[in-house]
């Protein structure tokens, strides 16, 4: 079936079944390959993209729920100017190791700084729980995210 | 390379091929050398408006080497680091050895890359004094500039004429003074990181190429298990399918511990296409041969064993027997650690294109070398037949040392007859990888009445396939109650297994520090010593008796450095000075591996029946410099985690088949269980190391002990789960 989604500002069509996850559509049909495949049930955040503004998991979003949505992957994140900023800190900040989880990231950072300005270092846990990264880079994330936020990088949590 | 980039010519260079194949673990430090007098090089590219273009011989996996080993050429070429391009190399036995394993990148590159960037500085600087008439050491080089008194000339304007110059014996090549280092020892980001946060197809997931298919490969639910019949016609009648196929392991030459297994491939338009065809396959196995090999089987062989003689003895010094029954107080405890997965997050993949005239494989690998045997052997071509483009990995681990997904790519795209992407699934991985080994630990130590340890004996109980030792599962204990006990026994018996097994970062180490400092903390306990002074005094004694000797060899554990950052991270951490909160608690532990010193203290708060790793403070000794700080403190903080993360899951096993497939049931550590880490490097004279693995297993047993002291109870078998605290 035909299928008319608006991509990073742009109209594309697809003709897929309605079933197939937006993850997929995006990767092999229609080349957007920065959304990354991690688990395919919602438990890595590696696949997070926005819709209408909300961090998703793209691998259980099946095509036929988005059409009309605005669907923002991590390749037109800079259009916006938090995920410029979020961009440009994680590169300060030096955050990344294998890289592979860090489109998910930027976008779940992304969608939390859009909702909450200057997030709390619980704030930070909650908006960013869903998204593992395996080689473990949550220090340099938490930092990045305070500095996208123009605050001070301390890890405030109990010690 | 793109189009605008034209390099006038190659200077020289080369990297002497090494002794090839095998896995790089034994390798030495010297394994790389540069010869004389070879006429290409393949690592440095001057081109005529001055752009360096410098080649990355080894497999990126998130470690950092595409920017670190360029630093090392960089530094001795003298040019700016942001006039550096970087490129990856392929893997081609020109380069000798490419492979990201053992921590070994920095023992083995120190010298040699070093070596070739002063290489190709001397001959630039000479084809420039040459034209001038003068010395060469009369000439000094700024950012890729050749001065020599008010004279000036780029590295581009005498790079044709350097070309032509024999490449100097590296022998003779004077390497910089470490302290006139201005890029080695500063951070440096990571060289791809703008693509990454673009979201641009740089992985090996990320690979398209013309005609491309996309396959999943559906294999055994059960170790050693055989398709017995498939129904293909349903699943090539479901939308987007173009082809259905049963693969026999025993038609590829290859056995069933690295080649291909029997399985059913799915070749679609669309990865999700292929995988839900999956459903309808309706796939016939014969799972005979796994019955049995189940976890709690596994357990009661292993205490089994404990009460019969090892199966072998593999070290053992003095007389351990009198000396344990001779001891003022004994101390004996069976510990116990699961089979652990890797779960690198860009699940494994791999794209192939099978010509006629050739095999173009796009991989992300940690060691292509082995993986173009095995293509080699599974199709009947030769091996220089087939090129293998190393694609960055989202994540090794130690997991893409294999290359069982390479194979089956290639085999699956012969057999297609067009260029295929096969990707796993996340329930692929978990439950077809070569896992960290369990084992079952059983160890006896006699201390004597001034509380020192003098005896150790040790009997592990840990797997043998088809008969061998398996892959990662040598439980062979070193460290501190090997070190500093003059009688002590290392014994191994094996329990046979299907099950693949492998090398998970810090392989044997990841399992053998919790094992062996969790109970050092215990003899410390039973001594009535505190934990870091019980340690120095092992060491003190040790060296009393024998001075360490044998500092110039990296490879052998050295009591002094061990002793220097135990007292540095008691004295960061101000263990035994500070004040903790009720439910809270330090431990110690360290631990040598990768020619690393490594002493960590965990501050882990204990509530609601769980752990919290609230900070680790981490004193590494990885030697006389530092090369890339940034990627160095990130490889440390990363390590910290990963460990505490390994305290958390397993893999179990019912009649050889996983019992957990995706990461609700194999959890990993997520950002709110990460704590707060101090990372400091001990500088000495020693050569560097890597340091991608050493800072991962003292953790493990901190915070074990961490835990004993705030809640008494020793759990000296991991997992620990939710609730087990209570």
């Amino acid at each position: 079936m035909a299928y008319k989604l608006n991509i990073n500002g742009k109209t594309r069509e697809v003709d897929v079944d309605g079933d197939m996850p937006l993850l997929w559509v995006l990767r092999d049909e229609l080349n957007l390959t920065g959304t990354k495949f991690g688990c395919g049930i919602a438990q890595c955040g590696a696949c997070t993209i926005h819709l209408d503004g909300e961090a998703t998991r793209a691998c259980i979003t099946p095509v036929s729920s988005v059409e009309g949505a605005k669907i923002t992957t991590i390749e037109g994140i800079s259009a916006s100017q938090i995920g410029a900023k979020v961009q440009a800190a994680w590169l300060d900040v030096d955050v990344m190791q294998c890289g592979y989880c860090q489109a998910g990231q930027i976008m779940a950072a992304t969608a939390l700084l859009s909702q909450t300005p200057k997030p709390t270092d619980a704030q930070i846990d909650e908006a960013m729980e869903g998204n593992i990264c395996r080689c473990a880079t949550y220090a340099r994330i938490r930092q990045a995210i305070k500095q996208a936020a123009g605050m001070a990088t301390a890890d405030t949590r109990e010690v | 390379m793109d189009d605008k980039f034209q390099p006038s010519r190659r200077l020289f260079l080369t990297a002497g091929a090494a002794a090839g194949g095998g896995l790089m673990l034994g390798w030495g430090a010297q394994a790389l050398t540069i010869a004389p007098n070879v006429p290409l090089s393949h690592y440095v590219i001057v081109n005529r408006a001055g752009g360096v273009t410098l080649v990355s011989k080894n497999p990126e996996i998130g470690q950092g080497i595409k920017t670190m080993l360029p630093m090392l050429i960089a530094e001795e070429l003298d040019v700016a680091w942001d006039q550096v391009k970087i490129v990856q190399a392929d893997s081609d036995p020109k380069y000798g050895p490419q492979f990201a394993g053992g921590s070994m990148a920095t023992p083995m590159h120190w010298i040699p890359m070093r070596q070739t960037g002063a290489a190709a500085r001397l001959m630039l600087v000479t084809a420039a004094a040459n034209r001038w008439g003068v010395k060469p050491d009369d000439c000094m080089v700024k950012a890729g500039v050749i001065h020599n008194g008010d004279r000036k000339i780029s590295y581009g304007e005498v790079a044709d004429d350097a070309a032509k110059l024999p490449a100097p014996d590296p022998a003779t090549l004077k390497l910089k003074d470490p302290k006139n280092f201005t890029i080695i020892g500063k951070s440096k980001k990571g060289y791809d990181s703008p693509k990454i946060v673009k979201g641009e197809p740089i992985f090996g997931i990320d690979i398209t190429v013309p005609g491309m298919a996309h396959a999943v490969f559906v294999r055994p639910p059960a170790f050693g298990a055989k398709v017995v019949s498939a129904d293909l016609n349903a699943a090539k009648a479901m939308k987007g399918v173009k082809d259905a196929f049963i693969l026999k392991a025993a038609d590829y030459g290859n056995d069933w511990l690295h080649g291909v297994k029997d399985g059913v491939a799915i070749i679609a338009s669309n990865w999700w296409y292929a995988n839900r065809a999956r459903e309808v396959l309706n796939i016939q196995w014969d799972t005979a041969s796994g019955a049995g090999h189940t976890t709690e089987t596994y357990a009661a062989k292993a205490n089994e064993l404990f009460k019969a003689a090892p199966a072998k003895v593999t070290s053992s010094q003095g007389d351990v027997d009198a000396a344990l029954a001779k001891a003022h107080k004994q101390v004996s405890a069976d510990y116990g650690a699961p089979f652990l997965p890797h779960v690198n997050l860009e699940p494994q993949n791999c794209t192939v294109h099978v010509r006629a005239d050739g095999v173009e494989i796009w991989a992300p690998t940690q060691n292509p070398g082995s993986g173009r045997d095995l293509v080699a052997k599974a199709l009947g071509v030769a091996p220089e037949k087939i090129t293998i483009h190393m694609i960055r990995c989202g994540g090794g681990f130690g997991r893409r040392l294999e290359n069982d997904y390479m194979v089956e790519a290639a085999v699956i795209a012969k057999k297609a007859g067009v260029p295929v992407k096969l990707t796993w699934t996340r329930e692929d991985d978990i439950q077809n990888d070569y896992y960290r080994p369990g084992a079952h630990v059983r160890l006896e130590g006699g201390l004597d009445a001034a509380g020192r340890l003098t005896a150790f004996r040790q009997h592990a109980v840990t797997y043998t396939r088809d008969g061998k030792v398996a892959q990662g599962a040598d439980v062979d204990a070193r460290g501190i109650l090997a070190v500093t006990t003059a009688h002590n026994r290392m014994a191994e018996s094996y329990i046979e297994t299907p099950v693949t097994t492998g090398y998970l970062r810090a392989p044997s180490s990841n399992l053998l520090a919790f094992v062996s400092e969790a109970f050092v903390d215990e003899l410390a306990h039973a001594a009535g010593k505190d934990a870091v002074a019980f340690r120095l005094d092992q060491i003190e004694a040790r060296l009393a008796e024998h001075p360490h000797t044998e500092a110039g060899n990296p490879w052998i554990y050295n009591p002094e450095r061990m002793r220097d950052v135990l007292k540095i991270v008691a004295e960061r951490s101000g263990w035994g000075k500070t004040q903790l909160p009720k439910g809270t608690a330090f431990g110690v532990a360290s631990y040598f591996c990768h020619q690393g010193y490594f002493a960590e203290v965990a501050q882990v708060k204990v509530a609601d029946g769980f752990f919290h790793v609230q900070k680790v403070w981490v004193v590494g000794d990885i030697g006389s410099v530092v090369i890339n700080p940034s990627h160095a403190v990130n490889q440390v903080e990363g390590s910290v985690i990963d460990g505490i993360g390994e305290m958390y899951g397993e893999i179990t096993f019912a009649d050889a088949a996983v019992q957990q497939s995706n990461f609700h049931d194999f959890p990993l550590i997520r950002m709110s269980q990460a704590p707060q880490i101090d990372t400091h490097f001990h500088i000495t004279g020693f050569s560097p190391t890597g340091v991608g693995e050493p800072a991962l297993p003292p953790v493990v047993p901190a915070v074990a002990n961490a835990i004993f002291a705030v809640t008494g109870k020793r759990l000296r078998n991991l997992p620990i789960r939710p609730g087990d605290l209570a």
